[in-house]
């Protein structure tokens, strides 16, 4: 197929930026979204331009490191990862809108390419289990009541792409710090800092510069892992509960 | 030998609350549900006007006696008057905080906008700043009665039928309660999560109980100047 | 006669120090006899861990919660993704919690014997009793295994064998047991313990009087080149699969951090131990950037065949039962689907060469469900196996309950690495290497779930007290600094080397001559091997290298984010790594585990291993780009577990 790109093009986090056309020919429905980025970028290098930087790694849709706004859409179209999404869901002579995550705590590195370090330093924060090696009891020690571990799982699964922050009409991170909350503060092995890590998760959240939730849900419609809208909900109980109890 | 990496100080409750901003939800929240809880009582007495002037204005006249000998004349309709100023003084700072915040951290737009979010949820913040002019407006039409002619102290059946007879009142009160009824579908819902009582099984329940809420008291409103156009009071 | 086949062979490494001694006792004593740094002298001691997947992730925050300094790269934007994180089937202890007869002897056992015997005895065996430390650990940090509705640790047997040991959260067990290790690592990044540096590729190591020093490294958003000084350095780099460009590695794995660590002295051991698991989902086209591996699993209810005729190109479903062939379960009667990787692989690849593979370009076989389904019902498919099949129609748009799945072989491991003694050390003093970047504990092939067993094994609880060891022995190393001629060496030649592949201004971007350098490698060193084919591999790679140098194109500088540049770097180290697989591949002339040659093959065409002669690990020192290196060989000695031929007819 046929396409026309409209790629956002920025040479580096202080540059103006602004959107490029592209048209491109010789694109299959089998490719992935990323590979059609591939294609492009041999062509780019060939005629001596610059290709585009974007990020990518495990092409698999776990490790979360791709992720792009495909026509007003975080990962595009599909609910899956970019580099998941294939081009079959496109149509020949198409025109893509391809943009990187806005946020205010994102600032665009280059190109497709975003800082999305403030995400670690909210892990920093209290998204653990203070278990130093070595330190650990016998693993049947503790039973953990199969409702639990599966909660835990499911909100374990975020991959820390940032498409919910990308979504979100307010640049906010509660669904991300939320499912990891939420991961560590169902199990017993996370409960004697259940406290301090919601109070601490969303103090440096907030001090991260993201916006407030306003349950708008568009981080939900995007999370390519389907972390839930309710996640938030738990962490709002979980913060009230703390707050609570750290003012006795 | 690993350092500790959380310290025991921490600030106070109220610091805490307003320095978050889940904290600032949770006013939000709080008040909004005040004010809800407030709207229904207003909106049960308005219907009273159905009954003919007597018990319009004798309830009326109730809500200034309400509470003696205990309380004094009026008492209890200052008390639930300053709360609801502080309720929606809170709601509205909180409101403007958060939305100059969220603002800030979503610097740039997408070229390639796209509106997915219901009505209600986009139309929260302005709808709430309609929400506030209506209110000096409502009190000044039909509490000082500032800007209405033939306001007469008292008699607030015979001052409600005066006020829509005009048809551009009407229409305002009209188009405020459709705001009002939007901002509870979308509010009530939203407080309830913020307040952590959601849960996947009650999502459900609550947002049926959300568009019930909205729904009865657009309805409950409008019915008063529907029917004094109408001329079923007058 | 190609000129880097005429290797040498050099002195034989005889001390492994491995304590000797009873098996099941080495581990204890060796931790034993380690010489202790004093917590008081710790901070002052700098430790540098490159990578922070499995193993990088647990060395950095186990050192630091010990104490040491760490200063930690990683190329990805986050220590999170890397690529341990696509491990999907799970990790195996030797927890015995089914009572089945499991012990750690037995997983010891299972992995020395399912390395075809070509892995050291005192290795396995440790690895075998920290596994159980393991589980403990990750349950602490929150890790949410699948659990039994009694609230305990469920486990479910996982490739071919015969105890349920195998510990998992769904298909996403390497993600989970990252992000706890990544969790303990963010913990110690906010108390200020470890120095993190994300976006940062190593591309040199610094050897300065004769010890590992530090390394060169690029940000990889300005482009800055940098030196970073500590005791001891840490190399948890992963594998080099994606030599072969299409492996289900990440995208931007490499092997340069291990490559230069061995160009800087350390022996690079085994390196033609590369594992192929049988199935993966094919190719769809020259467009393609990386495979994508589907769980084992899927063959204990999928049949694997392929059409009776050669060219036969109707839709599978009209190809009657009676001109199907179902080649494994004719070849293998007893084991029929269900025979190990290796031989799976190697068989879809022989009936593809017959001309009879199916779906573009010939390379695929059918995996077929429709038996289970009226077996079993579609529902109790689909309860067992519906991730898989989305993640198959998503990335196919074939529906597998109507059609059958089309798989084929793919690369997906490599046992092979730096050469590391018992204390996971290199050639190098003062340089280690944990994780799939060493060569150590998994012999010619790698038992499922094992690689996150071994990354985990070697971070939290392996190399720490080795480490240590390192280091009170080595307690006054004299501050270095730039002006090193060492130094100024190391940052020299990286520079040179980025500057000369902006130069060059050619006419072949670095992606075409990475696949030429991996389809060469697939073709003639990948599921079988011969010296005719090796040799040939041999004499073309040279000519793909001074290519490359002639026509490379980079755009851009230096001095910015260029991912051009990196992935042209990287492809520098694969053309030369190349060169040493198919070396090690013609020096081997048995068949053993992963590595098959035509020519050693038993009378009904099985890998045949040859003990007498290849009973050793092979470690190479380098000598040059395209100069033969020399051959150290370790002869391995098996005192607990006896070679036996492997036989699944």
């Amino acid at each position: 197929m046929r396409l026309t790109l409209r790629i956002w093009r920025q040479a580096n986090a202080d540059a103006e930026g602004a959107m490029t056309t592209y048209e491109i020919d010789g694109i299959t429905e089998d490719m992935s979204f990323l590979e059609m980025l591939d294609a492009l970028n041999e062509k780019l290098i060939l005629a001596g331009d610059t290709p585009v930087a974007f990020d990518h790694d495990c092409r698999e849709g776990i490790c979360g490191a791709c992720g792009v706004v495909i026509n007003g859409d975080a990962h595009g179209p599909e609910r899956t990862t970019t580099c998941q999404l294939h081009m079959r869901h496109f149509e020949d002579g198409d025109t893509i809108d391809v943009e990187p995550w806005r946020a205010g705590a994102f600032p665009v590195v280059k190109d497709l390419v975003v800082d999305r370090s403030a995400f670690d330093r909210i892990i920093g924060s209290g998204g653990y289990v203070t278990a130093p090696t070595g330190a650990a009891p016998e693993a049947h020690a503790t039973a953990v009541p199969k409702p639990a571990a599966d909660s835990a799982f499911e909100h374990a699964e975020c991959i820390g792409c940032g498409a919910c922050v990308a979504a979100c009409p307010n640049g906010a991170a509660m669904l991300f710090t939320s499912a990891k909350v939420n991961h560590l503060n169902v199990l017993p092995q996370g409960a004697p800092e259940r406290e301090t890590r919601v109070l601490d998760m969303v103090a440096r959240m907030d001090e991260e510069g993201f916006g407030g939730c306003t349950l708008a849900g568009e981080c939900a419609t995007a999370c390519p892992k389907g972390i839930p809208l309710t996640s938030i909900t738990s962490m709002n109980r979980e913060w009230l509960r703390a707050t609570r109890k750290a003012g006795r | 030998m690993a350092l500790a990496t959380r310290t025991d100080k921490r600030p106070s409750l109220p610091r805490t609350v307003w320095d978050s901003t889940v904290g600032k939800k949770t006013v939000m929240a709080v008040s909004g549900l005040l004010m809800l809880a407030y709207l229904v009582a207003h909106m049960y007495g308005n219907l009273k006007i159905f009954f003919g002037p007597g018990t319009f204005d004798g309830y009326a006249h109730w809500l200034r006696v309400v509470g003696e000998p205990f309380l004094h004349y009026t008492w209890a309709l200052w008390i639930i008057r300053v709360v609801m100023a502080a309720a929606v003084v809170a709601h509205a700072v909180t409101a403007y905080q958060l939305s100059r915040r969220d603002r800030a951290a979503r610097p740039t737009k997408y070229v390639h906008r796209k509106a997915r979010t219901s009505y209600a949820t986009r139309t929260m913040r302005w709808g709430g700043v309609i929400l506030g002019l209506f209110i000096v407006w409502h009190i000044l039409d039909l509490t000082t009665g500032t800007v209405q002619p033939g306001f007469v102290p008292g008699h607030p059946y015979a001052n409600v039928v005066a006020a829509f007879h005009e048809w551009w009142n009407d229409v305002i009160y009209i188009v405020a309660m459709l705001a009002l009824g939007l901002h509870i579908q979308h509010g009530f819902w939203s407080a309830a999560q913020t307040l952590g009582a959601g849960s996947k099984t009650r999502d459900r329940t609550f947002k049926t109980l959300a568009n019930l809420l909205a729904l009865v008291l657009t309805l409950g409103f409008v019915a008063v100047p529907v029917a004094v156009m109408t001329g079923l009071v007058s | 006669m190609n000129e880097y086949t005429r290797y040498t062979t050099g002195e034989p490494v005889v001390d492994t120090k491995a304590p000797d001694g009873p098996v099941e006792q080495r581990w204890s004593r060796r931790r034993f006899e380690a010489k202790l740094v004093n917590p008081a002298n710790r901070r002052g001691r700098t430790v540098i861990v490159v990578g922070t997947g499995l193993a990088g992730g647990a060395a950095g925050a186990t050192l630091a919660e010990q104490g040491y300094h760490v200063v930690q790269f990683c190329y990805q934007d986050s220590p999170r993704r890397a690529h341990s994180i696509a491990a999907q089937g799970g990790i195996n202890a030797a927890k015995n919690y089914r009572n089945d007869g499991d012990s750690i002897h037995r997983l010891f056992y299972d992995t020395v014997k399912g390395g075809d015997f070509r892995s050291r005895e005192s290795n396995v065996h440790r690895l075998a009793e920290v596994s159980v430390e393991i589980i403990d650990q990750c349950v602490a940090q929150g890790v949410p295994f699948a659990r039994e509705y009694g609230g305990l640790l469920d486990t479910r047997s996982f490739g071919g064998v015969q105890v349920s040991r195998t510990f998992y959260a769904r298909g996403q067990t390497g993600q989970q047991l990252l992000l706890g290790a990544y969790q303990a690592l963010s913990r110690q990044i906010a108390a200020g313990n470890v120095e993190m540096h994300p976006r940062t590729e190593m591309l040199d190591l610094i050897v300065a009087d004769g010890r590992a020093r530090g390394i060169v490294a690029r940000d990889l958003i300005t482009g800055e080149i940098s030196t970073y000084f500590a005791d001891a350095v840490v190399l948890a780099s992963g594998g080099y699969g994606n030599v072969f460009y299409l492996s289900t590695n990440a995208k931007n794995s490499n092997a340069t951090a291990a490559w230069r660590a061995h160009r800087r002295g350390a022996y690079f051991a085994n390196p033609c131990y590369t594992q192929i698991h049988p199935t993966c989902i094919p190719r769809s086209g020259d467009h393609q950037s990386k495979l994508t591996l589907m769980s084992e699993s899927l063959r204990n209810d999928g049949r694997i065949w392929v059409p009776e005729q050669r060219g036969d190109d109707r839709p599978p479903n009209e190809i009657p039962e009676d001109e199907r062939d179902y080649y494994l379960e004719r070849i293998y009667p007893s084991y029929g689907n269900l025979v190990p990787r290796d031989i799976a692989s190697r068989a879809a690849k022989n009936a593809c060469d017959e001309g009879r593979g199916v779906g573009p370009g010939g390379q695929g076989v059918y995996l077929d469900f429709a038996d289970a389904i009226r077996r079993m019902g579609r529902a109790a498919v689909e309860e067992k196996y519906g991730n898989l099949f989305e993640m198959y129609e998503r990335i196919t748009a074939e529906n597998p309950y109507e059609v059958p799945m089309r798989i084929y072989p793919a690369i997906h491991y490599t046992m092979g690495g730096l050469w590391v003694d018992y204390d996971l050390q290199t050639t190098v003093p003062g340089l280690f290497a944990i994780g799939e970047a060493n060569f150590s504990d998994h012999g010619a092939n790698r038992l499922g779930a094992s690689a996150l067993m071994q990354g985990l094994a070697d971070g939290y609880f392996v190399l720490p007290p080795s480490l240590g060891d390192y280091l009170a022995r080595n307690p006054g190393l004299a501050p270095l600094d730039d002006d090193h001629p060492a130094v100024a060496e190391a940052v020299a030649e990286t520079e040179d080397r980025l500057r000369l592949l902006l130069s060059v201004d050619g006419d072949r971007t670095p992606d075409s001559f990475h696949k030429e350098i991996g389809e060469l490698l697939w073709e003639l060193c990948g599921m079988a091997r011969t010296d005719e084919g090796l040799r040939k591999a041999l004499d073309r790679i040279p000519q793909i290298r001074e290519e490359f140098w002639r026509r490379i194109k980079v755009p851009g500088t230096g001095d910015e984010l260029n991912q051009a540049l990196e992935k042209a770097n990287r492809v520098v180290d694969y053309l030369e790594l190349a060169e040493l697989v198919c070396l090690d591949a013609l020096h081997r002339t048995e068949s053993c585990g992963c590595h098959f040659r035509e020519e050693s093959r038993t009378g009904t065409g099985e890998a045949a291993r040859k003990d007498e002669e290849f009973s050793y690990a092979a470690a190479w020192e380098f000598t040059g780009t395209g100069t033969a290196p020399v051959l150290h060989r370790e002869d391995l000695a098996f005192e607990y577990v006896h070679p036996t031929q492997r036989s699944y007819a």
